[in-house]
């Protein structure tokens, strides 16, 4: 396997995602969004298309750059550092695995599309609170030809805005994946008022139709699509979360290097020096199961859900950790809305949720080991 | 391409090596204290069949793999003892040979030692001839490991040593000792330390081993009384500057005791799999849910440490940060120990009972996270040295 530290062209990579991110979207932009209401901003995903990110999995055939899953960590991480919010992981990473597996004339055009940053894509597979792709309700009967799907989906990450839904179904002999426009028949959405400030919508498919063309891979087989896109996905998002636990963790340190109480500067104290040591370690264990998971999705994809669940598992624990301590460090201060840290706490909240929490991964760790 | 195609051909040779040269009583993974050969001139061979793997892992150079081929060593690549590594774990042999000599002395010598030096004591760590032992702490120098006294004199055309130290590993069965000494008392503490080699048999050197919660007596003390050591050959780097030897030694230490005897990642296996053979442990769900709560870190945790050596092997500097690695090893280990004393129950109790050698195991474990600096000096390190932060 290739080794867990980065490439130097994986360097260049993150090195230039940070002078990009620092000048556009530093956290005063998540702050500038939500003071707005707003969830998307169509301007900055065009430049990062721009920079090649959109296209990070796009095949070069279809204008992407095509540097494979620990590149597309490398830029989930540093847009962790400074809560970028863009449709990177819906549609560069979870929709783009997803048609790639498939790879007709109609998912090389739509993968084209996500590559210059014009199509936007949203997983709709939770129904309810728990990530859970086994249990679906949503149905899509056979009618003539096609189908008719009906049903209800929470959590869609981006599809308040989002161009194309990727629609898990229940059809007669299993399950199927379908991919179709989000302003068909019969789709409702309803945005909610996330915590994060992010876009999550509550999706409801009432007989909406759907034609065999709109199918993404075979009937009653989506997991053969899905579980790729899956875990490209949970691995991107564990590595988003590393990021934002070091961007939590770097605000609190540098906090302990300046904040004075009892005459002395805080991170003189013991007791709160060795917090910091810890987290630190932490992170830096959970970042080596991240660069694994990267490498392990690139060298041998199938095999590696084990790889994908332990980052995941590990990025909860840990960014839930950066956080706490986060805010506990920084005293009350770290409570006000004037203050960055609250943005670093709910996104680290939603992410842990989103893919899977840690109970979902440990789980999945625990069957690959034999218990 | 050609790279990995060596690699490939290199995988396929050691392996059949390995299945015509390991002999089948070695193929245990070599898990227990008892099944460890440390080698040296006092050391009985527990078996043929060990000291026949010893041998032949000897000829080619595979107790230490990655030294160069004049000192003993196959000359390996970090990827290559990989390779190696792993097609040893996948027929679950034992590492041939174990010893301070290897993990430390060797280390410090490539870095610090001259040619001649090299010559004189690779080889015979390398074969197994000679095992030495660690002379770091002393009774007043614990933590505070640069406060050493142990008085080293130099009187013409030798060396006079006075002194004490304590928590040498195996003292009482080691050939001889690599000691932190005082050479200047009026120099700033960290300038006035030299690394000296120091042979057991010179008259004055005692040592006395020290009964340990565990029933077992692995560390002694050891006492210098008008040791005379020659000056020729046997200070490490240079006179007064022991403290980078000792520094750099420490970083090597630490990652040992992280990784040591496979304790951390339990030598790859699977903390459920260990459970499982043990009836309905895994039915309790409180245990089960902190076991795979510890096999989840352990496996995490043995990435890092293949992160940390990719990170060596390209030049980045990983020096203070071992102190992770020892931190974050060492409390994971007494984690997993604590559960399997659990899992045991009352059998768990009984010395040399139905858990063979359990209960002495979960207690060594719990000197794991004091020997080589305590958690809370690494915390301290990490802290200061990575985090920047003040006093």
């Amino acid at each position: 396997m290739a080794t867990l530290i980065k490439t130097e062209e994986e360097q260049m990579l993150a090195d230039s995602a940070r002078g990009f991110l620092d000048e556009k979207s530093p956290i005063s932009h998540l702050r500038k969004l939500r003071d707005e209401g707003k969830t998307h901003d169509p301007e900055l995903w065009k430049e990062m298309a721009e920079m090649g990110w959109a296209g990070i999995l796009v095949p070069e055939d279809q204008g992407g750059v095509d540097m494979g899953m620990s590149a597309a960590c490398i830029l989930a991480e540093e847009m962790g550092k400074t809560l970028v919010v863009s449709p990177f992981l819906s549609s560069s990473v979870i929709a783009a695995t997803a048609l790639k597996q498939v790879a007709d004339s109609r998912a090389l055009d739509a993968l084209s599309n996500i590559a210059t940053g014009e199509l936007t894509y949203a997983l709709a597979m939770d129904e309810k609170r728990k990530f859970a792709p086994d249990a679906v309700e949503t149905e899509a009967r056979r009618e003539g030809n096609g189908f008719r799907i009906s049903g209800t989906k929470t959590f869609v990450v981006d599809g308040g805005f989002a161009d194309r839904l990727l629609v898990l179904a229940k059809t007669e002999g299993g399950m199927t994946l379908f991919d179709i426009p989000a302003d068909r028949a019969g789709i409702e959405k309803t945005e909610r008022s996330m915590i994060d400030s992010r876009d999550a919508a509550k999706i409801t498919f009432t007989d909406v139709e759907a034609t065999g063309d709109d199918v993404l891979g075979q009937v009653d087989d989506a997991m053969s699509v899905l579980k790729p896109a899956l875990e490209a996905g949970q691995a991107a998002l564990a590595a988003e979360m590393i990021g934002l636990s070091a961007g939590a963790f770097g605000m609190t340190t540098e906090y302990l290097k300046e904040r004075k109480q009892f005459g002395q500067l805080i991170g003189t104290f013991q007791a709160l020096q060795h917090r910091a040591a810890h987290l630190w370690c932490e992170m830096e264990v959970t970042a080596s199961a991240i660069a694994h998971a990267g490498r392990q999705l690139d060298e041998d994809p199938e095999n590696a859900t084990m790889a994908v669940s332990l980052a995941k598992a590990r990025a909860a624990e840990t960014a839930k950790l950066a956080v706490i301590e986060g805010v506990q460090m920084h005293g009350g201060i770290g409570m006000t809305d004037a203050f960055d840290m609250g943005f670093f706490m709910k996104r680290a909240r939603a992410s842990i949720e989103w893919l899977g929490d840690y109970g979902y991964h440990a789980a999945q760790v625990a069957a690959a080991r034999g218990f | 391409m050609s790279e990995e195609t060596d690699l490939a051909q290199f995988r396929a040779e050691i392996r059949a090596w390995l299945e015509e040269n390991c002999p089948e009583e070695m193929r245990d993974g070599g898990r227990t204290e008892d099944s460890i050969c440390w080698g040296g001139r006092n050391w009985v061979f527990k078996s043929d069949a060990q000291k026949t793997w010893l041998e032949r892992c000897v000829a080619k150079g595979l107790t230490v793999p990655t030294w160069p081929v004049e000192y003993g060593g196959a000359g390996y690549t970090r990827e290559q003892e990989k390779i190696f590594l792993s097609e040893l774990n996948a027929i679950d042999g034992r590492v041939p040979l174990r010893s301070f000599g290897i993990w430390m002395l060797g280390p410090a010598l490539l870095q610090f030692g001259t040619h001649e030096q090299k010559l004189e004591f690779l080889p015979p760590i390398a074969r197994g001839e000679i095992r030495w032992c660690q002379g770091y702490s002393e009774p007043g120098a614990g933590s505070d490991l640069a406060s050493v006294q142990t008085k080293c004199e130099d009187k013409g055309d030798h060396y006079l040593v006075n002194g004490q130290k304590i928590w040498t590993s195996y003292a009482d069965q080691a050939d001889a000792i690599f000691a932190l000494v005082r050479t200047d008392k009026d120099a700033p503490k960290h300038l006035g330390i030299t690394f000296l080699l120091i042979d057991m048999e010179t008259p004055g050197v005692s040592t006395r081993p020290i009964r340990l919660i565990s029933g077992k007596s692995p560390f002694c003390e050891t006492f210098f009384d008008d040791v005379v050591v020659p000056k020729e050959g046997r200070v490490v780097g240079t006179v007064n500057r022991g403290w980078d030897v000792a520094k750099y030694l420490l970083t090597h230490e630490r990652t040992m005791i992280s990784s040591g005897g496979g304790g951390v990642t339990g030598g790859g296996r699977s903390l459920g799999a260990v459970l499982a053979e043990e009836g309905d442990a895994l039915d309790d769900p409180v245990l089960r849910t902190s076991a795979m709560k510890t096999d989840l870190d352990a496996l995490a945790i043995g990435l890092t440490i293949e992160r940390y050596k990719d990170m060596a092997k390209a030049g980045q500097g990983t020096g203070n940060a071992s102190a992770m690695l020892k931190y974050m090893g060492t409390e994971l280990n007494k984690n997993r120990l604590e559960l399997m004393m659990s899992v045991g129950g009352s059998d768990a109790l009984e010395w040399d009972g139905p858990t063979g050698s359990r209960p002495a195991d979960w207690l060594r474990t719990k000197a794991n996270s004091i020997e080589g600096g305590t958690s809370e000096v690494m915390l301290g390190i990490i802290s200061r040295r990575v985090l920047g932060l003040p006093g």
